[in-house]
This record gives C-alpha cells, sequence and structure tokens, in this order.
C-alpha cells in the first residue's frame, strides 16, 4: 500500500463518492418515475444502478480496495454476498414455484 | 506457585482479551464481522418482502401508499449524512480539533433524526390509508423490513448522542476515535441498506405490486 492520504485527498474522496452516489440515485428516480409506469423492465436498470452505487460506496466511503494487505473485508464481504444470494435468490425461486404450484398469483 | 499469576507476563496480569482489543485493525474487523451478519438478518427479512408483494389480501398497496416526494427526501438525508459522518472520519484521522469533528457529528446527528422524522411522518400518512401491520401479508412484511432499517438508524443516533458525551468527558482519547470509526463503518452500511429498500420495497413493490 502507498503512504496515507492527504487531508485534501482524503476528502476528495468522500466528496467524489457522493456526487457519484448522488448522480446514480437521481438516475434511478428518474428511470422509475419516467418509465416505470409501462415497463416492468425499468427494474432491471434499477438493479444495475443499485449495484453501481453499492461499488462506489464501497470503494469512496468504507475504503475496501483489493490491495493485498486489507483484503480480509473484501473476502469477507464476498462470502457474506454468498450467503445473501444463496438465502434470497433461494427463498424467491422455491416460494415462486410453490406459487405457481399452488396456482396462486404472486 | 501458580505460573498463570506470574507478574512478570503482561497478558495474564489482566484480561487475556484486552491486547486483542488494542489492535485498532482488529477492533473494525471484528467490527465488519458484525455488520455481515446484520447484513444477512437484512436479506432474510428482504427475501420475505420480496415474496410478500402482490399478498396484499385487498388492502392498500403498494401504488396507494408510497410517496416518492418523501422517500427522495429520506434518500438524500440519508445519503448527506452518509457524507458528513465521513468529513467527521477525515476530521479524525488527520487529528483536526475536536470543535471541527463535533460540528460535523451533529450535522451527521440532526439528518439522521430529519430522516427518522421523515420515515415515522410516511409511517402516520400510510396508517391513515389503512396500511397498517395487520392488514395484510405484504404491510407486515414491509412494516418487519423498513422499519427495522429505522431501529437501525434509531441507534445510530443515540450512539452518536453518547460519543458526544464521551468527547466531553473523556476528550477525543484513542478508545473514542475507535468508538467512532465503528459508528461510522456502522453508518456507512444503513446507507447500503437504504439503497436495497428503495431499489427493491420502493421501485420494486410499485411496478409488481
Amino acid at each position: 500500500m502507498a503512504k496515507e492520504p492527504t487531508f485534501a485527498q482524503h476528502l476528495r474522496l468522500y466528496i467524489t463518492g457522493y456526487i457519484l452516489s448522488v448522480v446514480l440515485t437521481l438516475a434511478a428516480f428518474a428511470a422509475v418515475l419516467t418509465i416505470g409506469r409501462e415497463h416492468k423492465s425499468v427494474l432491471l436498470l434499477v438493479a444495475l444502478l443499485g449495484v453501481a452505487q453499492l461499488a462506489v460506496q464501497l470503494k469512496y466511503f468504507l475504503n475496501v480496495t483489493t490491495q493485498r494487505d486489507r483484503r480480509d473485508n473484501l473476502a469477507l464481504i464476498l462470502f457474506s454476498s454468498l450467503i445473501l444470494l444463496i438465502i434470497v435468490l433461494g427463498t424467491v425461486w422455491i416460494m415462486g414455484n410453490l406459487a405457481v404450484r399452488m396456482h396462486t398469483t404472486m | 506457585m501458580n505460573p498463570i499469576s506470574s507478574p512478570k507476563n503482561p497478558l495474564s496480569a489482566s484480561n487475556p482479551h484486552e491486547a486483542i482489543h488494542r489492535d485498532p485493525d482488529m477492533v473494525i474487523f471484528g467490527f465488519w464481522v458484525f455488520m455481515m451478519s446484520d447484513l444477512i438478518f437484512f436479506g432474510v427479512v428482504f427475501a420475505i418482502y420480496i415474496t410478500m408483494v402482490g399478498a396484499t389480501a385487498g388492502g392498500p398497496g403498494p401504488k396507494e401508499l408510497f410517496d416518492f416526494g418523501s422517500l427522495f427526501a429520506q434518500t438524500m438525508f440519508l445519503l448527506t449524512s452518509s457524507l458528513t459522518v465521513g468529513i467527521a472520519t477525515v476530521m479524525v484521522k488527520h487529528e483536526r480539533s475536536r470543535a471541527s469533528f463535533l460540528f460535523w457529528v451533529v450535522i451527521t446527528l440532526l439528518l439522521g433524526m430529519g430522516f427518522l422524522g421523515l420515515e415515522l411522518y410516511d409511517f402516520s400518512v400510510m396508517a391513515e390509508k389503512g396500511g397498517v401491520p395487520q392488514r395484510s401479508g405484504y404491510l407486515s412484511a414491509f412494516f418487519g423490513l423498513v422499519p427495522l432499517h429505522g431501529l437501525h438508524v434509531t441507534f445510530g443516533c443515540l450512539w452518536m448522542i453518547v460519543l458526544i458525551v464521551q468527547v466531553f468527558t473523556m476528550g477525543l482519547c484513542d478508545v473514542v476515535k475507535l468508538r467512532f470509526l465503528r459508528l461510522a463503518l456502522f453508518w456507512h452500511f444503513l446507507d447500503l441498506i437504504w439503497i436495497g429498500i428503495f431499489s427493491v420495497v420502493y421501485f420494486g413493490g410499485w411496478v409488481y405490486g
């Protein structure tokens, strides 16, 4: 790892993250409010914008990096995300399948 | 002679865990482990919400209940408070004055309380329209998830108040700094969860509900 950033660099990091987050938030709201009424596929765009914002905040606010000496956090986050995906996608898959087989709408 | 109580060994003299607790990296990493377990808990409640979209039992659904103006204001409050807690972190890391640090913590606290006020107002408006937790499975799932995040924000605010008192009584010593760094992580983490809430709960519910 290089030396610690200076005061101004450090401050700029947070402000950059904030501006990027605001832009991504505005984009998500604009997308849903303009085309969300007709097209359900807008959620795909919202999901992409959400993941982008998660990445931005992890990088600029939480300072998660891929640097070798600070990789513990990243490994922990990736493992937790895997568990999270199994829980959420597994639940939605099973319960959705059940709803179809029971002829109830979801 | 009991070798364990030998005064030469600094670890045996007091609590052996103390040595671990003095390593800041270890403390912060431990807090990350807690946050990730909290993330899994949120994930389960998110999963319940997703399976409950549409289970309105004839009661009011997302299209009647959600107010996107208020949602946007709440999002900006929380996002801005994430920036201000970040600026407070920079003040601590570069050892700026105690006053500038406290200023940014107080701004964060006010933004957090503003967020909570708006959220509670939103819930009261929803209740007036018949959107109460016992009305349907959908609303139970909604009120299981969104106020859970609000509860986290409430405890974050309490934590900030306690921290401000500690800065005045103990000074900005290493222990207090380390507690603040954990608070900052916690606060950023709440912002991450909120991204999930407005994307999945509000937008997802509104499009699919």
